[in-house]
């Protein structure tokens, strides 16, 4: 096997909220082409991992290195702008804005021109915002948005909502993609349509991912791998079957699976 | 396609400026009345109209700030101020009472109005990158009081209160645009003038919140977090958005008392400020049309309600009664804003939409 650099390398990151230890000693490495999941009951610090990827948070200890970039310190922004993209467990999209408007928002730094040609919108303006609104179309297009495009977000129902905002990052054309929680609060209909849309954007795309997810049917059939987290700290990382026979983890998080849904999992 | 006006072959059709038959038609018709209005009423409509345009370009820049970019600012006042006393210096009398430099020609004060204002803008605006919502508002409030105190001790820039100085001087190749021709009237011309600039500064506004940068701003607004996760610089966004309002500011500043003549140093108070915040709510935050209408129904609000104690005759028209026509503005002002806060808070914009839609389906509408 050829030596390829990961897309991301996360080292032994510690994030503490005064008195909250929220990530402790977290550290993974994530593959070109790789769908890497991390799983682990509320409040595990799985949403805190993703904060301090995209420059949210700035972590006490640990490295993070993205393509070969430290991004310890690196604001948000910039964090974006080399090829990272993200979506929230609690939507957050521009709800008064339209789809396409939103989707165009993920091009931002496709385009470069200034307020200076928008104000006169003619040659790089125009060239630029009709060379986006096309690539926004094949957004539209592969998540099969076409009949939402001109309806203010807010608007939508709950999953077409995850759906724009999946679109939002795609448009960014990113090199890693991080997904919070993209099924949590849909309908069995709605989770298979994301399960095909993520399944689509690795084969057709290649984009390298990371997912945070509670359905562990879910993530147990898509992940390459699975890093289970309890407490801020990881107990184990391995393929779906490994991590689905530890003991430490059925206790961790199956057990916990088991209490709150009742006995089923 | 002329049987589906919204039907779009392209997305450069989409995306044109007027992109639908009905609004290049209504917008047509618009232009050709407001350019046929100083052959049909009298003069001193004409001066009050085209001090409206000039609030509209104002009220324009307002909206870009706090209508777009989500920052509430109470200091318009004080870069109206600095793109009037810009304008009034540069193109004012150099033998003169007050400092004036004799540079007459319109285009160059009033570029020059606007790049000094927003020169000021870009020095006020990081702290708008530090402070939100109330905080900002209250200390753009506080650059109001500030520019209002600077201004009345500057006597040699500003003539001092209840003296004033000269407004700036209009001319164009030559032409004086404030004088009678052989034509047209002093306020012929300056409506004609103020209206081709609105036309311009509300092109230029329009090109600019449906770009790139537009887009940014409404996400700054809507979602910082969002904003900053896929790539926009919330930083540079609001220094942006400050620069290119305070711009505005100083250009309507700059041409605001030109159809008066003169100005006082006590025109740039708390007061002026609220009246361009009641504008761009009033006439819908977030659009460039509701802002033009909001800055016209608040600059002819005063010529109305003084036609009223004609009709109400306990109001009264001078400042001795009990209830006077200056009282009266005021609580309008009021009640208007929370009117139109509560029923519709996207102003007559929104009131605007709505008659179009019920048109728009006629006759199934009800
Ligand atoms: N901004 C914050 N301030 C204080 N505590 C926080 C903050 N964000 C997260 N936490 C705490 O960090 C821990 C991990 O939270 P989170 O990462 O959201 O968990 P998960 O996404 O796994 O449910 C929780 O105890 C949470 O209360
Ligand atoms: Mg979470």
């Amino acid at each position: 096997m050829a030596v390829v650099n990961p897309v991301l390398e996360v080292d032994a990151i510690r994030l503490a909220f005064d008195g909250v230890v929220a990530v402790d000693g977290v550290s993974f490495t994530v593959e070109p082409g790789e769908l890497f999941a991390i799983i682990g009951p509320n409040g595990a610090g799985k949403t805190s991992i993703f904060n301090v990827l995209s420059g949210v948070y700035r972590p006490q200890q640990g490295s993070v290195r993205f393509h070969d970039q430290d991004l310890i310190g690196m604001r948000p922004h910039r964090i974006a702008a080399l090829g990272m993209a993200r979506t929230f467990q609690n939507i957050e999209l521009f709800s008064h804005l339209t789809v396409v408007d939103n989707l165009m928002l993920g091009r931002h730094n496709h385009m470069r021109y200034g307020a200076l040609s928008a104000f006169a919108w003619i040659g790089r303006a125009r060239r630029e915002e009709l060379a986006n609104r096309s690539a926004v179309e094949d957004v539209i297009d592969f998540l099969e948005l076409e009949q939402w495009r001109r309806f203010p977000v807010g608007l939508l129902p709950y999953g077409v909502q995850k759906r724009v905002e999946l679109g939002r990052a795609l448009a960014m054309e990113p090199r890693l993609l991080l997904l919070d929680e993209p099924v949590a609060g849909m309908n069995v209909e709605e989770t298979e349509d994301m399960a095909r849309f993520v399944l689509d954007i690795r084969e057709e795309l290649g984009v390298a991912m990371v997912m945070v997810e509670h359905d562990m049917g879910l993530v147990m059939d898509l992940a390459d791998r699975v890093m289970v987290m309890d407490f801020g700290k990881p107990i184990r990382t391995g393929t779906p079957r490994e991590v689905q026979e530890d003991p430490d983890v059925i206790r961790a998080y199956l057990g916990e699976q088991h209490r709150t849904a009742g006995g089923v999992a | 396609m002329r049987g589906r006006p919204e039907l779009y072959t392209s997305y450069a059709q989409d995306m044109a400026f007027l992109n639908t038959r009905p609004k290049r038609v209504s917008t047509g018709a618009l232009l050709v009345v407001a350019l046929l209005l100083p052959f049909m009423i009298t003069d001193d409509l004409l001066q009050l109209l085209a001090t409206g345009y000039v609030a509209a370009i104002g009220a324009i820049g307002l909206n870009i700030v706090t209508g777009y970019a989500g920052q509430v600012s109470l200091g318009h006042a004080f870069f109206l101020a600095i793109g009037a006393y810009t304008g009034a210096a540069l193109s004012g009398d150099p033998d003169g009472r007050v400092i004036g430099f004799g540079v007459t020609s319109l285009p160059v004060w009033v570029l020059a109005s606007g790049l000094v204002a927003a020169l000021a803008g870009v020095i006020v605006a990081p702290l708008a990158v530090r402070l939100r919502g109330l905080y900002l508002a209250i200390v753009t409030l506080g650059l109001v009081f500030l520019g209002d105190h600077v201004f009345r001790e500057w006597t040699e820039l500003t003539g001092g209160p209840g003296v004033g100085r000269p407004a700036a001087v209009p001319e164009l190749l030559g032409v004086r645009l404030d004088k009678d021709g052989a034509f047209l009237t002093g306020a012929q011309k300056l409506y004609l003038v103020m209206f081709v600039l609105l036309v311009i500064f509300g092109v230029l506004a329009r090109n600019l919140v449906r770009s790139r940068v537009g887009r940014a701003f409404a996400a700054v607004r809507d979602r910082d977090l969002a904003a900053s996760v896929i790539g926009v610089d919330l930083t540079k966004y609001k220094v942006l958005a400050f620069a290119i309002s305070s711009f505005y500011a100083g250009v309507a500043g700059a041409l605001l008392f030109v159809p008066n003549g003169f100005f006082d140093p006590g025109s740039f108070s708390l007061l002026l400020s609220v009246q361009y915040i009641a504008m761009v709510l009033i006439g819908g935050a977030g659009t460039i049309s509701g802002a033009i209408m909001g800055a016209l129904f608040i600059t002819l609000l005063p010529r109305i309600t003084r036609e009223l104690p004609a009709v109400l005759p306990f109001i009264s028209g001078d400042a001795t009664g009990t209830f006077t026509v200056f009282q009266l503005e005021a609580v309008l002002y009021g009640v208007l804003l929370i009117v139109f806060l509560i029923v519709e808070p996207r102003g007559l914009f929104g009131i605007w939409v709505r008659v179009r839609n019920y048109w728009r389906t006629w006759p199934f509408s009800y």
